[in-house]
């Protein structure tokens, strides 16, 4: 299979590097989107590390993923200094718009909503990351006017 | 020559307000104007304006301009570039300038960047402006001059301490790993920043990466180690581009790699990026992050200095204590312990976030106060609402309340009552919150980032929160507040590392100075701050 052979690339990119895990995960998850069970067990045979290792690692971080994602991955921070400064409001009215609860993704497959830990950018708060972008300053109105415009991008070019 | 030189801050606070879209406009117009062969733009790490949008400084008329817009671009070049007047609207006063009496003014005089010394001015981007402020001096002294016995002892002897949050003596941490016999040492940088409300270590990174690098050869140097690893939060994406860039252009120019400086010194660096956890911030996790498993935590002794990366000596500094390596070095310890007070010499920035008026990024001598902090540099508490607490350190970080005002801050006088300066991050939070739905704020992000290794942190974070949120939830009663406080100190004795300890240090804090706010949620179920929503007391289901 052709995901193998990319597997097998990837994994020999690193051939170099001590100790590569994370990067090979990474670089896996970045072509295929997520780390589903038969990719860890390629991952597996071919860095010849354990299964249950490989599984740990890519359970451990909250930057892997397991299961399948939306096209973008809203990233909400509700730590205190966002959270003393209205991320509650925030947070309920993303909800409300996406349909959705943390940890789940919408039904057309465009968002996924999770948690962030702080993303050092506290005096703009509060923030949110999608994808790699980072917003901040957010109020209710602002945060679905954000997402507004990627839901728009999302639909346009699947 | 350009006869006006424009600084952009293109740190992360100013991406996420549009800064690329203004310095793009700004091309574009200078260029209509036809004036782009007399402007340069710089673009520069954080100017220390954080909340202001897109902030440009122009100089030499030092003229700070904030909330700039693209649309805003235009009169900025026909107003003052073109005609020399200021835009009055877009023009920004340096915070507490003013205000402050003189005795006060001349304490804040004694603010002299160390750490931030190049952040903000220079393009972090560029080697040769970094070497145009002495920069890679130092280490070519060191290496030529001195012995690394004596890079050693000039550090001891400035007394810097470790800059991470445990602030351990750098000097001291140092000899353990020279003093260890191994064919191979390390260096590792901990730029794994995640305590909520610091940002310290991100603008050191993205404005002033050159400082990091130097810091680290300089301690490869001093304990004999060759290689070394920069481990940066996978999230921090451009510190991690910085320090790349960083890295390569010290490579091309002989300061990092074989025979540097001419001599037989070899050190060269990786990066590392972490993949998300919070844990990774504590340095026998991120070193087994390095070597590719599950970030938990290792059993100490033995100490990194000791047995650290792959079993060999290891030195993990956190990017401020590296920040303040080359300076002591090329100024000399006596310079260095000039700031600060007697047991806690050198400056500390400090993060100023929550419910202040100018947030952002400072450094100021140790000792300076809360008040100071707060509403001469800060600029006080917006909407005219009083101080309820401050938390000093991230999240971890103890409770100061309005008699605390005006204690210094040292490591020393903090340790007195508790509390500690930790990674440096100032929250201030404004008399409309809540202290028990703040601290249930706090136990959700513990429980959250509890690597799960012991029981104690993973399965304590998680009953504190159920008790926490029986409180905020109108179920509470008064045995709930004795069970935390129970589970809380249990915690800090016996869980396996720093963040189970410290997770109830402002859990306790909340408790000792608020106790009559958290009696009432939990007997007689009332918020007056409204933060906490009691719809079970208000549906008559209470415990």
């Amino acid at each position: 299979m052709p995901e193998m052979n990319i597997i097998d690339e990837i994994v020999e990119n690193y051939n170099n590097v001590k100790t590569p895990l994370i990067y090979i995960l990474k670089d896996v998850q970045k072509e295929f989107g997520y780390l589903s069970e038969s990719i860890l067990t390629r991952v597996a045979k071919k860095t010849k590390i354990p299964m249950r290792n490989i599984y740990g690692v890519a359970t451990f971080y909250s930057l892997f993923t397991t299961k399948e994602k939306g096209k973008y991955i809203i990233r909400c921070c509700n730590n205190a200094p966002c959270h003393v400064n209205g991320s509650k409001e925030v947070l309920d009215k993303i909800k409300e718009y996406l349909g959705v609860d943390f940890g789940e993704t919408t039904a057309d497959k465009i968002f996924t909503l999770e948690f962030t830990s702080c993303l050092g950018i506290c005096a703009v708060a509060p923030v949110m990351m999608v994808n790699d972008d980072v917003y901040g300053n957010l109020t209710p109105e602002k945060a679905v006017a954000i997402l507004k415009d990627y839901k728009m991008k999302g639909t346009s070019n699947v | 020559m350009y006869r006006i030189h424009i600084l952009i801050a293109m740190d992360s606070h100013a991406v996420a307000q549009g800064a690329r879209q203004v310095k793009d406009a700004l091309i574009r117009d200078l260029a209509l104007a036809g004036i782009s062969d007399e402007v340069k733009i710089v673009e520069t790490g954080s100017l220390g304006v954080s909340n202001k949008g897109v902030v440009l400084v122009v100089f030499p008329d030092d003229v700070y301009y904030v909330n700039v817009t693209t649309d805003d671009i235009p009169d900025i070049i026909s107003e003052h570039l073109l005609k020399g007047r200021l835009v009055e609207r877009l023009h920004f006063k340096r915070p507490g300038a003013e205000k402050i009496s003189e005795k006060k003014a001349e304490r804040l005089d004694k603010q002299v960047r160390v750490v931030l010394k190049n952040a903000g001015i220079i393009d972090p981007k560029s080697i040769e402006e970094y070497i145009a402020r002495d920069g890679y001096e130092a280490l070519g002294r060191a290496v030529t001059e001195m012995t690394p016995q004596q890079v050693r002892e000039e550090v001891k002897k400035s007394g810097l301490q470790g800059r991470g949050g445990a602030f351990f003596p750098a000097g001291m941490k140092w000899d353990f790993a020279a003093g260890t016999d191994a064919d191979q040492k390390y260096i590792i940088c901990n730029a794994d920043e995640g305590e909520p409300g610091t940002f310290k270590d991100r603008l050191i990174l993205e404005g002033d990466p050159h400082a990091i690098i130097e810091g680290m050869a300089l301690a490869g140097y001093a304990v004999g180690a060759t290689k070394g690893y920069v481990y940066i939060r996978g999230e921090y994406r451009m510190s991690i581009e910085h320090v790349q860039l960083a890295i390569d252009s010290a490579r091309a120019n002989g300061l990092l790699g074989q025979g540097i400086f001419g001599t037989g010194f070899n050190f060269d660096l990786e990066i590392r990026e972490g993949a998300g956890a919070y844990i990774c911030g504590e340095e026998t996790a991120l070193i087994e992050s390095i070597e590719g498993r599950r970030g938990e935590p290792r059993d100490k002794p033995p100490f990194p200095p000791v047995e650290g990366l792959w079993g060999k000596p290891t030195v993990v500094n956190n990017v401020e204590t590296l920040a303040n390596i080359a300076q002591i070095i090329l100024k000399g310890s006596e310079w260095y312990k000039g700031f600060g007070t007697e047991k806690s010499p050198g400056t500390k920035v400090f993060t100023m976030v929550g419910n202040i008026n100018n947030p952002g990024l400072i450094e100021v001598p140790m000792g300076i106060t809360l008040r100071e902090i707060i509403y001469d540099i800060g600029g006080g508490i917006p909407d005219g609402k009083g101080f309820l607490l401050a938390q000093m350190g991230g999240t971890t970080g103890g409770i100061l309340t309005e008699e605390h005002l005006d204690l210094p801050m040292t490591v020393e006088t903090l340790r007195d009552i508790g509390a500690g300066l930790g990674s440096g991050a100032l929250l201030v939070v404004d008399d409309s919150q809540c202290p028990v739905d703040l601290v249930k704020n706090f136990v959700e992000f513990f429980n959250h980032e509890s690597c799960g290794k012991c029981t104690l942190c993973r399965e304590g974070t998680g009953r504190l929160h159920e008790l926490l949120d029986r409180l905020t939830s109108g179920r509470g009663s008064e045995k709930d507040i004795n069970l935390i406080k129970v589970l809380s100190s249990t915690m800090m004795r016996g869980a396996f590392c720093g963040l189970g300890q410290a997770a109830p240090v402002p859990i306790l804090g909340c408790l000792r100075y608020f106790e009559d706010i958290f009696i009432q949620h939990a007997r007689d179920h009332v918020c007056t701050t409204n933060k906490c929503e009691m719809e079970a007391a208000r549906k008559g289901v209470a415990a």
